[in-house]
Order: structure tokens, then C-alpha cells, then sequence
């Protein structure tokens, strides 16, 4: 009898303390490192909060509460738009952050609209998505990009910090015209920077001896490679976020390439890259968020925290704290967590982050910036990542060549 | 360009003819039709990954260790999955194509999606006609070699290897004079995955550890040996060395078109298989039957 009455007593109670926390679903690949981000991001700003006492919503303060929602976007589209459909039909969340495979993305993106849910993306890069809010404001005004800016921008970040290696080349090869070889695996999101890349290196006084796309799910790049040594390339421009990230900075070093290689290779950016590609890799570099610069007042103190709690750093990806600081600072200051009122104050908002200082453009995309939102080049050097531009943030260390 | 593409070609054709062997192995002599093949391969990635990086047990003791431990793995998996529905060659395929998805749940949930990596066997580059060569793809040429010989020697030269080829010839007169057919078809599916587990060992360090690893050379494989003549061992060393070098003739010729590769082999792959509907070798092959 006892029993039955606490049971009643548990279902009774049950909806109010649910009505106590706020409700945010993660959406990412949990079992990829991109997943694995999203959710320590979440936590570590989860927990922050909540242990101060929680959100101040209309003078109530409210916990936040987690549901981790595994996509598995990276091998099923349809798993990743049943998991955002889940956890709004089932779990009842109020908001969604994550994504990080484009084409999944926009798929969740629809889902979420349908369902008028806020939803701030911490991965994807295609411009489609922010593109979207533009076409049709009122059905997705609900979706923001907080990492990382937008396939556009990234090229040009990319052209920023290649301009600077490009000088050091020229100054350690004496030669005016640097020879870039691209190496960008066929995919929707490389395709627009490979065309611009063609276009603009020449006017940057590098000549491209040529383009190798290797298939995204590759994983051997030796004959790419032996092409590209015997055009005597002095830089590898590389556009990779699969495996063969790994196998060409383990590769370029086992051969003693002399060229150096840059770009965005997504494995190069994760901690484990030096281990994966057996010590070889080094002089690769890649874009990057986080390293323990002084990228804002906030990036240091998060770095090491995330270290010292996950024992590696963040990858982009973890921006999901930003995420939900920014929904944390758009409900106190609309006093509830209507998201038609929230999606105008998130617009007005100026946002100190962990990753960058973020204000956001007509499409809901970052505005881009040198030191705001553009991200940061790291290197790696004798097992270390080392973040070297923009040089004029605090905590930049020289970009190396290898011996000529 | 030349001595590129024909050093390229040769090395990557070494690794190709590893796992295509063993795959026509157990399809000549035992009808077996192992989806799962590439998956043994995978799992002996993952095993000399483990026991080298986490154990830290030594580069030979761990690949002993890795193919011993798969090939005892593939002798469970044929008597629990592929022994019971023998028979029925769609059973076969769908229970290994399972056999491989199981086996590549199984690494995602222990290890995560993420690129593992290990030290090369052997360190160093050699240059060959301006070529460099890393002495890790030399030693998996070398394996190649060596076990297509071995191969050879233990289906000719062995009384094991005699049984083998007679069960392959007629299951049933093998049957009726006193060979203990399941025996045979065990110890060439032990075979077969050691060849593959073998591989998995010899090509680590080139490549990326991770759950699907297996799905890329399962697609090539099966162009090699259709190409080659499904059963076909001779078949599949010519099948694995035009696959590679149609690859490599296709990047060093095609950059932008890196990604056809494997498209533009397995259009050769049909073209041959428009003239000579059985394969290279196929014909070969069935009069041997």
C-alpha cells in the first residue's frame, strides 16, 4: 500500500518537476568525436549553470536538463531527422543545438521548423542553411549558426591565413611563385572553395600544378601523393574531413615532402591526429577553434576546464556551450522562453564566447571577422598543436617550415 | 609519370591480391560467398591496434596474436552462421553480409567512430626510378608474394591441400571416399581468414583504423575476383594488378577525376565482363572442375 501511494505520489509530482528545468536536446553523432564534443560542450555549460543556481526565467530560476539525441548522421540522414523528431514529439525539449553533417543538418533544420523549435547549429558550414532563413524569414527564423561560420567565410579565412604561409614559403624556398597542389575530397562543401581556389591563387601569385579529389571516404592517398611530389608542389592545399586527413599527413612526412600542408583537415584538428598518423605528421596545419589563446576573456579558462574534465581539448564542435550561453542571455533578458521573442533578441545580441565574439547577420549566420569569428590556424609541431594565426591574438606561437 | 604509375600500381597491387586471394579461396573450393571477409580484415586491425597500443605487446607477437585470434573467430562464426544455411547460397550471402554489420556495430560501440592509427613495422622510404616508396608497403609487397606462394604450395603440395581440391572438384565423391567434407570446408575458411587477418595486420599501418574500414576494399575486392573469374586464384593476382594500376593510371592522368578511381575500375570491370561473361580466368577455372 505503501508502495501505491508513493508511486501516485512520484506520477502526481512528476510534470512539475519536469516544469522546474529547461528542457535541451544535443543532436549529434555520439559515438564520432564530433558528437562526443557536442555533448562535453553542453555539460560543462550545464553544469555551470546549474550550480549557479540555474536560468533566471521571469524571476524563477530554472535548471537546465540534457537529452542526448544520437543522429548518426554521419552514416543516415533519416536517423538523424527521427532523432530531432523524437526528442520533440517524446522528450518534449524546448530547444535543440548540434548538427554537424551538412546534409543531415538541413534535413533537421526542416524538422525543427515544422516544429516552430529554436534550433542553433554547432557544425555545419553550408550556406544553404542560413540562406534559408533569408528566402523564408518567418519559417526559419528559428535556426541560428553559432560554429562555425558559414563555407563562404571559411574560404575566406583560409585565403587570410594562406597569404601569410605563402610569404614564409616564398622567403624559404626564394622563389616568387609558390606551387600549390590542392588535394580536396569530392564533396558538396569543398566544391566551391576548390572553383575559388583555382581563381584566386593566381592572383595571389601561386600557381596551382594541380587538383587530386580523392574520394570523402578514402583512405589511401599514395599515388595523389607521388603525383604531387613529382610536380614538385611546395604547398599541399587540403580540403579533408575524412580519414584521408590522417593518411596524408602520415604519409607526406614518412616520404620527407619538403611542401607544407594547409587547409581544413577535421582529423588534423583532433588531439588523437598525432597518435593516428603514427608521429608523422608533422608541419601539418589546419583551421581551428580552440586552442589556449586569448581568443576572447572566456577561451582559456574553457579550454583548460574541458582538458582537465575530458583530459583533450575541444574541437569546434563544443561550441555548444556557446550555444546554450547565448539561449541562457536571450531568455533572462526576454523574462521567458517564447522563442518568438527570443529569435529577435538573439539578433541584437553581441555575444562574448568561448570560440569567438558573436553577432549574427540577416541569415542568422556569424558576421565574419579576423579574431572574432574566424576561427584560428594551428600547426602541428613535434607532437603539439600549435596555434599561430591571427598573429595578433595573445598566445601565438610562429608557424615552422620543415628543413630544406 | 611512368615509373609512377607502375610502382604505385604494383604496391597497391600487393595489397589487393592479399585480400582477393582468400575471398576466392573459400569460393572456389567451398561455394562460400563470405561477405564478411573484409570484416576479419577489419577486426585484425582493431586487434594488433589493441594489443599494440593499449598492451603495448611487440609488432610480431601482436600480429601473431591478431590472426590467430581472427581465424579462430571466423572457425565460430562458420560453425554458429555460415555451417547451418551452407546449402542456400542467398542464406550464406545475407547471414555474412549481417556477420560484417554485427562485427562493425561491435567496433563502434567499443572503440567510437573515431581514426585510430599504428606505428609502421618497418621504418624508412626507398627511391626507386624517382619514386618514393616507404619500406611499410614494400614489406606488405613482400607478404603478398610470399603468401600467394604459400597458397600455392599448400593446395599443391600438401595432403590437406589435395583434400581441399578434391572436395572443390565433386563435394560428394569427396564425401563417399572418406574425406571429412565440413573438415575441409573449415580449414579453408581458416585459411581464407588468415590471409585476410594477415592483411589486416600488414596494411595497419597505412591506413585508418575505424568501424567501416572494411566497406571500401569489399567493393574492390569483388571487382577483382569477378574480373579475375570468381574462384579463380590466378585470376585474382591479374584482377588485383589491373584494379591498381587502372586506379593509378586514372589519378596520374585524371587528377580532378582522383575520385573515379574506383568507378573507372569497376567500368573495366564490366566491359571485361561484357566479352567474358565468367572472367579473365573463369573458363580456366571451370574446366579445372
Amino acid at each position: 500500500m505503501r508502495h501505491t501511494i508513493l508511486a501516485i505520489a512520484l506520477a502526481v509530482a512528476a510534470p512539475f518537476a519536469a516544469a522546474q528545468s529547461i528542457k535541451i536536446a544535443v543532436l549529434g553523432p555520439m559515438n564520432f568525436v564530433q558528437g562526443e564534443n557536442h555533448w562535453a560542450g553542453a555539460e560543462m555549460a550545464r553544469d555551470e549553470i546549474n550550480k549557479a543556481g540555474g536560468i533566471s526565467v521571469g524571476g524563477k530560476k530554472r535548471t537546465i536538463e540534457l537529452v542526448k539525441a544520437d543522429t548518426n548522421e554521419i552514416q543516415s540522414v533519416p536517423d538523424a531527422t527521427n532523432a530531432v523528431e523524437r526528442v520533440i514529439t517524446r522528450d518534449k525539449v524546448d530547444f535543440l543545438i548540434g548538427g554537424f553533417r551538412s546534409e543531415a543538418v538541413l534535413a533537421m533544420q526542416e524538422v525543427a521548423m515544422d516544429y516552430k523549435k529554436m534550433f542553433l547549429g554547432a557544425g555545419a558550414a553550408d550556406a544553404k542553411l542560413g540562406e534559408n532563413v533569408e528566402k523564408n524569414y518567418d519559417r526559419y527564423k528559428y535556426w541560428f549558426r553559432i560554429t562555425p561560420t558559414k563555407a563562404p567565410d571559411l574560404f575566406r579565412t583560409l585565403m587570410a591565413v594562406l597569404g601569410d604561409i605563402g610569404n614564409q614559403v616564398r622567403t624559404s624556398t626564394r622563389t616568387d611563385t609558390p606551387k600549390v597542389a590542392i588535394i580536396a575530397e569530392k564533396a558538396a562543401w569543398t566544391e566551391a572553395i576548390v572553383k575559388g581556389l583555382q581563381a584566386t591563387l593566381p592572383k595571389m601569385k601561386m600557381d596551382v600544378v594541380g587538383t587530386w579529389q580523392p574520394s570523402a571516404v578514402a583512405t589511401d592517398v599514395t599515388a595523389e601523393l607521388s603525383a604531387i611530389e613529382r610536380a614538385n608542389a611546395d604547398i599541399v592545399f587540403t580540403l579533408l574531413s575524412g580519414p584521408v586527413g590522417i593518411s596524408l599527413g602520415r604519409q607526406m612526412g614518412e616520404r620527407n615532402m619538403k611542401a607544407v600542408a594547409f587547409g581544413i583537415n577535421v582529423e588534423g584538428q583532433k588531439d588523437e591526429f598525432w597518435q593516428a598518423s603514427a608521429g608523422k605528421a608533422n608541419y601539418v596545419s589546419t583551421l581551428d577553434t580552440y586552442a589556449e589563446v586569448e581568443s576572447t576573456p572566456k577561451t582559456i579558462p574553457f579550454v583548460q576546464a574541458f582538458k582537465k574534465r575530458y583530459g583533450k581539448a575541444p574541437t569546434y564542435n563544443a561550441a555548444t556551450y556557446d550555444a546554450i550561453m547565448i539561449l541562457k542571455a536571450a531568455i533572462e533578458q526576454t523574462g521567458g522562453m517564447d522563442a518568438d521573442k527570443l529569435v529577435p533578441a538573439i539578433e541584437k545580441m553581441e555575444h562574448v564566447g568561448t570560440a569567438g565574439t558573436d553577432t549574427f547577420d540577416k541569415r542568422h549566420d556569424l558576421v565574419w571577422a579576423v579574431g572574432k569569428t574566424s576561427g584560428i590556424a594551428v600547426q602541428w609541431q613535434d607532437g603539439k598543436k600549435v596555434p599561430f594565426w591571427p598573429p595578433n591574438i595573445k598566445g601565438m606561437q610562429p608557424y615552422k617550415m620543415p628543413a630544406r | 609519370m611512368l615509373q609512377d604509375i607502375l610502382v604505385t600500381g604494383l604496391v597497391n597491387g600487393g595489397v589487393y591480391a592479399l585480400l582477393a586471394i582468400g575471398f576466392s579461396l573459400i569460393f572456389g573450393v567451398a561455394r562460400i560467398v563470405n561477405i564478411a571477409h573484409t570484416a576479419f580484415y577489419m577486426l585484425a586491425a582493431y586487434c594488433f591496434y589493441t594489443l599494440l597500443t593499449r598492451f603495448n605487446v611487440g609488432f610480431a607477437l601482436a600480429g601473431v596474436l591478431s590472426v590467430l585470434g581472427v581465424t579462430l573467430l571466423s572457425l565460430v562464426c562458420y560453425r554458429l552462421v555460415i555451417e547451418p544455411v551452407r546449402e542456400h547460397e542467398s542464406a550464406v550471402l545475407i547471414s555474412t553480409i549481417a556477420l560484417g554489420l554485427i562485427f562493425q556495430e561491435l567496433m563502434l560501440a567499443a572503440y567510437g567512430g573515431n581514426f585510430l592509427g599504428v606505428p609502421s613495422t618497418i621504418e624508412g622510404v626507398m627511391r626507386v626510378g624517382g619514386v618514393s616508396i616507404p619500406y611499410q608497403r614494400l614489406l606488405i609487397l613482400a607478404v603478398a608474394a610470399v603468401m600467394l606462394i604459400a597458397t600455392w604450395f599448400f593446395l599443391y603440395r600438401t595432403r590437406v591441400g589435395l583434400a581441399i581440391r578434391a572436395t572443390a572438384n565433386d563435394l560428394e565423391v569427396a564425401n563417399l571416399m572418406g574425406m571429412n567434407v565440413h573438415r575441409m570446408a573449415m580449414v579453408t575458411v581458416a585459411f581464407s581468414v588468415g590471409l585476410a587477418a594477415i592483411a589486416g595486420v600488414v596494411a595497419t599501418p597505412v591506413t585508418a583504423v575505424h568501424p567501416f574500414m572494411w566497406l571500401d576494399p569489399l567493393v574492390t575486392m569483388l571487382a577483382i575476383v569477378v574480373l579475375g573469374g570468381l574462384g579463380s586464384l590466378k585470376g585474382s593476382i591479374i584482377g588485383a594488378l589491373i584494379i591498381a594500376y587502372v586506379e593509378a593510371i586514372t589519378v596520374f592522368t585524371l587528377p580532378e577525376g582522383a575520385h573515379l578511381k574506383g568507378a573507372v575500375a569497376l567500368g573495366i570491370m564490366v566491359a571485361v565482363l561484357l566479352a567474358r561473361p565468367e572472367g579473365l580466368f573463369g573458363v580456366a577455372f571451370e574446366e579445372e572442375r
